[in-house]
């Protein structure tokens, strides 16, 4: 699966008692059943300051969340290292997160956020809604294709969050 | 009758999800009462219905995903008593408390260091740029690298004994599915001690924050009330299991040692026209009296003592600063989170050398009931988890009281008492913004067991007439 041989990590986070919420460790739990050489999965509820710890040993970190109002099926982006004033709750932001890994731990990871489009969050229910099983297996498609040919920056020129593509059915080779 | 004016500031940074404090003033200015309102998740109990009872130990962990383990804990026990295995093994119970004690620590350390640190290592007017856990890296750098290994090492835990971090399985109806593998004990072993310096640490700096700045904590946000919590049987202290206990502000007691099977008998909640977050209060006291605190501060408050040795050193030296009476401060709910935090650390060590981790033997059942009740002292406090469950195993009602809602009336009692000592007009200024966010997190409160998608999170601050026009705005991103 991955062809440059870099330790990547995939991160999904959400609440999956929450309809859509729960996109981030649905596609990690798929994409863990792919597997691949250099992979490793993870999941939690939200992301939380150890995670700045854990990641330092990466090459790659791929954070998956659900989005409320971003385009499409998904997009994917660069996350930048933030220094935010505070933090807003016991969660972090993957910009804290990578943040604190640096400031902390030197780490030099290249991060990215794939935000899946969900629609139905304020409910406790188990299952994603229709059309977020749609934008789910197109993600999925996405980043097994990303994760293996590890061209990611490439990816963000597509599908960044303001690149206006609203739809990433079928990804465009990326360019060497 | 007097105008009054509503100053609304929301939401809360810094603390679990989403609120707003609204602080109702009268004509002259005067301060006439703060109300927090809190956003809070409904449709739990409806959530739950006709699902199969030995389900919802995992189900109830979707609630929140800040202290799953306590839910998932509280759930446990109230599902012990539907299956009649209340009395656990010695593994099922102690591997659970092993669960509770990792929560509670790294539960603990996050709120101190990332949270609350920069407020009282910088001061409550330091500037925002500062007054941050950015700040706190770069004054501070060992003590934020600890904070975060601290967190780290109870999240090992709960890994270890719930089976993994997210959807644990680790407490069942009637005991464990799994106990602690020689590998996975030694791995939590080979950084105790380091563990327990640090938890030391933590201690003397809550100590000595305190009693440094005890002229300018004593009034800050405080007020006399009752403390309510779970104690032993002997009066010690018992984050996991015990009776209830409740003291007044002068520390007489109002009841002791009542089965929490019978809390409905107790405790009743109101309700009141401005916020969907129910008012729990002492029946016998009544609504206007019987209101109480919980969590870190109650719980020293009500203990009689701590049976680990160096967190007990602690609550002697706590309680001296009121002369052994009740401490009713509300900034002193740091320093006593910070001796629990000790404690179960204490506890952790002492588990970890415990052989009965590896017992085989884990899961009891007894009389079958249709009812149960389970309480757990979680990190915030005293949470609640109450079942009934027909003939079929399915649950038929639900009722939960989480921490947060216990400290409902005492929060907004600490906003009003900052509102009055540092309202002037109608203007939100940075100062008293901070005093009000301060208090407020003193109580380390869960306002939502919201969702946390993308796109979330932001402080915005208005000042708004009764005819809610808006008079002035104040956002902090």
């Amino acid at each position: 699966m991955n062809q440059v041989g870099s330790h990547i990590l995939v991160y999904g986070y959400g609440n999956p008692g929450r309809g859509d919420d729960g996109l981030g460790p649905a596609l990690v739990a798929a994409l863990e059943v792919l597997g691949g050489d250099g992979l490793d999965c993870e999941s939690d509820y939200q992301l939380a300051i150890e995670d700045a710890a854990s990641l330092a040993k990466y090459d790659v970190v791929v954070f998956v969340d659900a989005d409320k109002t971003g385009p499409a099926p998904f997009w994917f982006d660069r996350v930048q290292p933030s220094r935010e004033l505070s933090f807003s709750s016991h969660s972090a932001s993957p910009g804290q997160v990578v943040g604190l890994a640096r400031e902390m731990f030197g780490a030099r990871v290249k991060a990215y956020t794939l935000g899946i489009r969900g629609y139905r969050f304020d409910e406790l229910s188990e299952s994603l809604s229709t059309q977020a099983r749609s934008n789910l297996a197109l993600a999925l498609a996405f980043v097994e294709r990303a994760v293996r040919e590890q061209k990611f920056d490439e990816y963000t020129r597509q599908f960044g969050i303001d690149s206006g593509r609203g739809c990433a059915c079928d990804p465009q080779p990326a360019e060497a | 009758m007097s105008v009054i004016k509503r100053v609304v500031i929301e939401p809360v940074t810094r603390v679990e999800g989403h609120g707003k404090v609204t602080i109702l003033i009268d004509e002259a200015g005067k301060v006439v009462q703060a109300r927090l309102h809190v956003v809070e998740f409904r449709g739990f109990e409806r959530f739950v219905q006709g699902r199969l009872f030995w389900e919802i130990p995992v189900l109830v962990q979707r609630l929140c995903g800040i202290c799953p383990v306590s839910h998932h804990l509280a759930a446990a026990k109230a599902m012990d008593i539907i299956v009649g295995g209340e009395k656990l093994t010695p593994t099922a119970e102690k591997l659970r408390r092993l669960m509770h004690y990792g929560q509670m620590y790294q539960s603990h350390a996050l709120h101190f260091f990332h949270l609350a640190s920069p407020d009282l290592l910088f001061g409550f007017d330091a500037d925002p740029a500062i007054r941050n856990v950015i700040g706190v890296i770069g004054k501070y750098p060992e003590l934020a690298v600890q904070a975060v290994m601290m967190r780290k090492y109870g999240q090992e835990i709960i890994k270890a004994t719930a089976g993994k971090k997210i959807h644990g399985t680790g407490a069942i109806p009637g005991g464990v599915n799994k106990n602690l593998s020689l590998a996975e004990r030694d791995a939590l072993l080979k950084e105790v001690d380091q563990q327990m310096t640090w938890a030391k640490s933590a201690v003397k700096i809550a100590r000595e924050y305190t009693t440094a700045h005890l002229k300018e904590l004593l009034p800050f946000g405080s007020f006399d009330s009752n403390h309510l919590s779970l104690v032993r049987a002997d009066g010690a202290m018992d984050l996991y299991h015990g009776n209830l206990r409740a003291v007044d502000a002068q520390g007489k007691t109002i009841f002791d040692q009542i089965d929490y099977q019978k809390y409905v008998d107790l405790i009743a909640e109101d309700v009141r026209d401005w916020s969907y977050m129910k008012f729990p209060f002492i029946k016998k006291l009544g609504p206007e009296s019987g209101w109480y605190r919980v969590g870190p501060l109650a719980r020293l408050n009500t203990a009689d003592l701590i049976d680990t040795p160096a967190a007990e050193a602690a609550r002697k030296e706590f309680r001296a600063v009121t002369g052994g009476k009740t401490n009713n401060v509300t900034m002193a709910y740091h320093w006593a989170r910070m001796i629990e935090l000790l404690h179960s650390m204490e506890k952790i060590q002492t588990l970890l050398h415990d052989k009965d981790l590896q017992g085989s033997d884990l899961v009891v059942k007894g009389q079958r009931r249709e009812e149960g009740v389970g309480l757990i002292e979680a990190p915030r406090g005293t949470l609640f988890h109450h079942y009934r469950v027909d003939k079929n195993d399915q649950v038929v009602m639900a009722n939960l009281i989480v921490s947060t809602t216990h400290n409902n009336e005492p929060m907004n009692r600490a906003v009003t008492k900052v509102a009055q000592d540092h309202l002037s007009g109608v203007e939100i200024t940075e100062g008293l913004l901070n005093r009000i966010e301060v208090a407020i997190r003193a109580y380390d409160p869960c306002l939502s067991c919201a969702t946390h998608a993308l796109g979330q999170m932001a402080l915005d601050v208005s000042v708004v007439d009764p005819g809610g026009k808006v008079l002035s705005e104040k956002s902090r991103a």
